[in-house]
């Protein structure tokens, strides 16, 4: 059981950290598809 | 590997075949009582939903060479009449130029949509929803029938150490992260046919809001524990002499047999390589949409096709190869959905056999240690070689954590 609990938490672990990875790296659709000229928020 | 990679092309293809779009030249119909536009019988022909060339329109944009003078009547549009303009609008060859960036941004109208859609909201979901609730009903009848597969031999209270604690770890990475994904997929899939009759609008966005973003993180966990099963188990998974006899007697599964089986039999090879090639492919198209727009799959692999010569042998004719940006898109997402569909119906068997539909088969992923006797029973000769290694005589009989 642990083993499965190790995975669940890793798991959890894994898509929060990619989340805040991919959210720093330039990716959002915002930095994608617009110039630095244009004000979105 | 060559036999392998045309085989996956060909089941690639197959699936794909009814949402690609097969272009054949015909000969042009007599066209001059509209004077070169299209007539009642194209039209007809379109509505019936046939395969028309329709380069006499497509090219038909206007030729700034032969624009009249600027002061001239119609001078100002320079050579191409607003009909014309919509025509090259229409089939995306006019020369757009948008103030955001990416390919996409210059195609303003995309045809190829309408395929897309009704195919997801039609063909995809039936036939997904087909398969999964017929594998559900044909386990139960299975299970009907056939009853728990029972541990025949007697048992010597010993256990073996079946999988070591990073295995079952890799494993329960894959499982949890799939189960997440498949759950979070068929909601997004289903959530405007399912779940907004019930629960309402309301109700439903918080719902698909969290649902896409557990997809497109989780993928990352499901991603990792797909490369550590192929990195622990490829070895053991390998085609080997002894498959051959284990599908002959349908392991077992159907009548008394118990075949001699290694660490993995044929039947769970074949879950292997399903989760290696469907998942990998899942994976593939998963990140090609997670990075919208970046990764183009399919104008390469039509081209690859059509240089097979797959698509004309099934009279499919030659498969686009120029794509729109959306189109590659569309694709990915119908390709992703039926692949995940596919590898559904098949993990959920595996989690049959895995669970009620076999006594003493969880305690190989639940616990690591599995009773000799079962051990005996589905995978012989593998206890054979590793029974110097099993387990100490638990004093209460229990299994060994």
């Amino acid at each position: 059981m642990k083993v499965i609990l190790a995975a669940a938490a890793a798991t959890v672990i894994i898509a929060v950290g990619s989340n805040m990875v991919l959210n720093n790296a330039g990716f959002s659709a915002q930095e994608q598809t617009s110039s630095p000229s244009v004000r979105l928020d | 590997m060559s036999a392998l990679k045309v085989l996956i092309q060909a089941i690639f293809f197959v699936l794909l075949a009814s949402v690609a779009t097969a272009q054949e030249a015909t000969p042009q119909p007599d066209r001059s009582a509209t004077g070169g536009a299209q007539t009642l019988e194209d039209i007809l022909a379109r509505q019936r939903g046939e395969q028309i060339d329709d380069s006499f329109r497509r090219n038909l944009t206007g030729d700034p060479n032969n624009a009249a003078g600027l002061a001239n009547q119609l001078g100002t549009l320079g050579g191409a009449s607003d009909p014309d303009l919509w025509r090259a609008l229409r089939y995306d060859s006019a020369n757009i130029t948008a103030s955001n960036k990416g390919q996409a941004a210059t195609v303003l109208i995309q045809d190829g949509g309408m395929k897309w859609l009704e195919f997801r909201n039609g063909p995809l979901k039936t036939w997904g929803a087909y398969l999964l609730g017929g594998t559900i009903l044909f386990l139960l009848l299975f299970y009907l029938i056939r009853g728990r597969i029972k541990i025949d031999y007697e048992s010597t209270g010993y256990t073996v150490e079946r999988f070591k604690n990073f295995e079952r770890f890799g494993h329960w990475l894959l499982a949890i992260s799939f189960i997440v994904l498949g759950i979070t997929g068929l909601i997004t899939l289903f959530g405007r046919k399912v779940i907004i009759p019930l629960l309402g609008k309301d109700a439903f966005a918080p719902i698909a809001e969290a649902s896409k973003w557990v997809h497109n993180n989780v993928a990352w966990a499901f991603i990792a524990g797909l490369i550590m099963i192929f990195v622990m188990w490829v070895w053991h998974n390998l085609p080997h002499r002894t498959d051959i006899k284990w599908l002959a007697q349908a392991g077992g599964i159907v009548g008394k047999a118990h075949p001699p089986a290694r660490k993995f039999n044929a039947g769970q090879k074949f879950i292997f390589w399903s989760c290696i090639l469907l998942g990998g492919s899942i994976s593939a198209s998963g990140i090609a949409l997670l990075f919208p727009f970046e990764l183009y799959m399919f104008a390469p692999t039509f081209e690859k096709l059509n240089a097979i010569g797959l698509p004309q042998l099934v009279g499919l004719g030659e498969l686009p190869t120029v794509l729109a940006p959306h189109e590659e898109m569309q694709l990915a997402t119908a390709w992703h959905a039926i692949v995940s569909f596919v590898l559904m119906a098949i993990i959920i068997a595996h989690i049959y056999i895995g669970s009620v539909g076999m006594e003493g088969a969880y305690d190989a992923m639940g616990t690591g240690h599995v009773k000799e006797e079962w051990a005996r029973q589905h995978h012989s000769l593998w206890v054979d070689e590793v029974k110097p290694a099993h387990d100490p005589k638990p004093e209460d009989g229990t299994p060994a954590e």
